[in-house]
């Protein structure tokens, strides 16, 4: 039987949900024992090569490539998992949902105090991907399958969900696995 | 503006920081910066307390308002009643927006809950001044009025019934009392009951009382009796009587009509409360949508000194007691008990964790009754006429009448004093309603009720209500009145518990993607789990009722719910991308294509 495969990616977050899978330590030579990898900044794959199993998504929406990449998951994975604080409920980033776009991008590109006179510009080049009115919770926008909360979620619960899934055994969450006062 | 002078006379007093506030707003037409530090500094409070306070009220403000505050009830009635009509008559003719002050300084438009008027809607608070009833045409002479510099209490033309004319009142306020029953508008002789409780021990009383079988009638339903005892019970230096005089669940108006016409009923109720746990003080915690009656009270309850029911050696039996009131300044959550006690002694109405309940650690942390004032009421009636006469109305769990406030599509909106265990079928009957789609028994907190329901009862044991009863008929759209009612909750919610805090919104979002036609199955299972933890996960009544207008209708109309949402999609998101980067496409003149392929 093959091994089930799994892909991941990063939207508007900081890594910091790769950075704690990655703590998982050691146990990543059972995780490669137990699954393949596609798409993922882990491997460096930039496409799908084959349909996968389970897509993990750190963080939410805020400009249009996230969507896309968002929406590419959801068409190539069967179960889509939301990845920590940012792709559940659009974390950090999010912060800025309750300010107009205009005068966020004003702030940061016009009047902040560390704006030289001359480089007063809000950046339009066509390269960069165009930003979303508000950051959203990835569940906004495709169907996801399953929530793991934190900023970031352990290493130990995202061992611990991964593993269930791949197993298909039921979660078992300690509270100290989703404790976070 | 000498702050301190003003101060002084509250001789540091926190439990009057509200009314402080009161008075310095009323003085300057909001609460200064200025005034912000004074209080700061006299009370030894940091700013960020009193802003806090003042925050947390809807009738406090710390931006200047404008010479005539206008706060336009919002609740569901209003909008039943042609609000939005009004309300745009308002902007209209004062040249301003809601939440703005027109230009001239002259009008400040201002939107409100319920301000116990829902039988004469719309209404609105103009300087304090009730007016209701409103339409256009009265809007436009109000406002110029105002342009002419008239005086609010001079706008009132024509006063309502009853009291509502007193000379301290002169109300445009209507009683509309269409039944009246045996209780709290029976046979009622003031003085005699307080002159029959001193005659017996406190015991007694409280044994009268849990023999009537009496039940808080602000919705609860806990034993009054019981209640008496365990403050009784409880040691202190001192205790305390509160009086919730606070109605502010949307559509229940009785209180300001037993407050209008029997208020020696409930002051009375108060004092034989007072003998029976062992208080010397009773406070009459009045919300501040009825400052109208403020002055109006006041001189009843000096009256009552004069004859000897309150105040030193009442009936000449020893016993002091005496009322004082305490105005509110606009806060739904306060009419819970706990957050009422906090607000009393001049904080934030936030609800305690409990227990402590407030008869054990209440005002100023001492035992406190707190009861409703039709509660209050109906044990002065006890104690005259014995728990036996109480008893033979009503059922044997529910004993007694009950007022119920009834608003909305029927022919007689108004008070009628009705014995428990009426139908709600009877009581569409007996107020005019008719082709009935859904009665809201207990206001928005409570039950929304479809004809299959029509045959139960209003009874603790089947439906209880603190009084509201809101009608809608066939030609209403369920979905604006739950909209209504979650807006509302959201609005109140004190924010402390973030279930209720969050929930509520998170709840109304999910709510309105249904609405929109958006929703589906998965959508449906989500808001019924997510309203039962809001409901499991809240500290105080207000979140743990919060999601009823969604379950509540779930469950009695599933059918207008299931006709909104996909049967076949498991996902339809409202998101739309190119909606989303309309706006950075303005701001940075791009131009936006979605990608189809991923290259």
């Amino acid at each position: 039987m093959s091994k089930p495969v799994i892909a991941t990616a990063s939207l508007a977050g900081c890594f910091g949900c790769h950075m704690s899978f990655l703590d998982i330590d050691e146990r990543i030579l059972d995780l490669i024992e137990l699954v393949e990898f596609d798409k993922s900044p882990i491997d460096d794959i930039k496409k799908f090569s084959r349909p996968v199993d389970i897509g993990l998504i750190e963080g939410g929406c805020c400009n249009a490539e996230n969507v896309e990449v968002l929406r590419y998951f959801r068409e190539n994975c069967k179960i889509l998992v939301s990845v920590g604080e940012c792709a559940v409920m659009g974390g950090l980033p999010a912060m800025r949902n309750t300010i107009p776009l205009k005068e966020c991008l004003e702030e940061a590109y016009l009047n902040s105090p560390t704006v030289a006179p001359e480089d007063r510009l809000i950046p339009a080049d066509e390269d960069i991907p165009i930003l979303l009115d508000r950051v959203y919770p990835c569940h906004e926008i495709v169907k996801i399958d399953y929530f793991l909360p934190g900023c970031p979620p352990s290493a130990d619960l995202i061992w611990e969900a991964l593993t269930a899934l791949i197993q298909g055994r039921p979660l078992r969450l300690e509270y100290e696995l989703v404790k976070y006062d | 503006m000498n702050y301190k002078k003003i101060l002084q006379k509250y001789r540091k007093d926190r439990t009057r920081l509200i009314e402080i506030l009161k008075e310095l707003q009323s003085r300057e037409g909001h609460i200064s910066e200025k005034a912000i530090i004074s209080v700061a500094d006299e009370f030894g409070l940091s700013r960020a307390e009193v802003e806090g306070v003042i925050s947390f009220y809807h009738f406090l403000s710390d931006r200047p308002l404008g010479k005539y505050v206008v706060y336009l009830n919002n609740s569901i009635t209003a909008e039943m009643a042609g609000r939005e009509m009004v309300a745009r008559a308002w902007e209209r003719e004062a040249g301003c927006h809601f939440d703005q002050t027109s230009e001239d300084g002259l009008v400040t438009l201002l939107e409100t809950s319920c301000i116990g008027m829902n039988d004469q809607e719309p209404a609105a608070i103009i300087n304090g001044v009730v007016f209701t009833s409103l339409n256009p045409e009265k809007v436009k002479k109000l406002v110029g009025w105002m342009r002419e510099g008239r005086a609010v209490q001079d706008m009132v033309e024509e006063t309502g019934e009853g009291a509502n004319g007193h000379e301290l009142v002169r109300a445009m306020v209507r009683n509309n009392i269409q039944k009246t029953g045996p209780v709290v508008f029976g046979e009622y002789v003031p003085g005699q009951a307080i002159g029959k409780a001193l005659e017996t021990t406190p015991e007694c009383i409280i044994d009268e009382v849990k023999k009537a079988n009496l039940l808080g009638r602000g919705g609860a339903g806990f034993p009054t009796g019981l209640k008496w005892e365990f403050c009784r019970k409880e040691k202190g230096e001192q205790h305390f009587v509160i009086c919730n005089a606070d109605e502010g669940e949307p559509g229940t108006f009785k209180d300001r009509v037993i407050l209008t016409e029997r208020p020696e009923m409930v002051f009375e109720g108060m004092a034989i409360a007072g003998y029976a746990v062992g208080a010397r003080l009773g406070i009459l915690y009045l919300r501040h949508e009825y400052t109208y009656l403020r002055r109006y009270l006041e001189h009843v309850l000096q009256k009552m000194r004069e004859q000897g029911w309150l105040g030193q050696n009442i009936a000449g039996r020893g016993f002091d007691f005496d009322i004082e009131i305490k105005m509110g300044a606009g806060a739904y959550v306060c009419g819970e008990e706990s957050a009422l006690i906090e607000s009393a002694e001049g904080k934030r109405g936030e609800p305690r964790d409990r227990p402590p309940f407030p008869v054990q650690k209440g005002y100023l942390n001492l035992p406190s009754t707190v009861n409703n004032v039709e509660t209050l009421a109906t044990a002065t009636q006890i104690i005259t006429r014995g728990a036996s006469w109480f008893r033979s109305m009503g059922t044997p769990v529910s004993a007694g009448t009950k007022l119920l406030s009834v608003s909305g599509d029927c022919e007689r909106p108004g008070i009628y004093e009705v014995e428990y265990g009426l139908t709600v079928k009877e009581l569409l009957e007996m107020v005019g309603a008719e082709d009935t789609l859904a009665v809201q028994v207990g206001g928005p907190s409570g039950n929304c009720i479809s004809e299959a329901g029509f045959g139960r009862k209003i009874c603790f044991s089947d439906l209880p209500t603190g009084g509201s009863i809101i009608i809608f008929n066939r030609s209403r759209d369920l979905f604006a009145v739950v909209r209504n009612f979650l807006d509302f909750f959201i609005e109140e919610s004190c924010g402390w518990c973030v279930p209720c805090r969050a929930g509520n919104v998170l709840l109304k979002k999910k709510f309105e993607k249904i609405a929109s036609g958006l929703g589906t199955v998965q959508d449906l299972k989500e808001i019924e789990a997510w309203g039962k933890i809001i409901k499991s996960t809240s500290r105080c009544g207000l979140g743990q009722t919060s999601p009823n207008p969604v379950l509540t209708t779930l469950s009695n109309f599933r059918e207008v719910y299931q006709s909104r949402v996909s049967k076949e999609a498991d996902f339809i998101p409202e998101f739309d991308l190119n909606r989303a980067v309309a706006e950075a496409c303005a701001i940075t003149g791009r131009k936006f294509q979605e990608e189809q392929e991923h290259a």
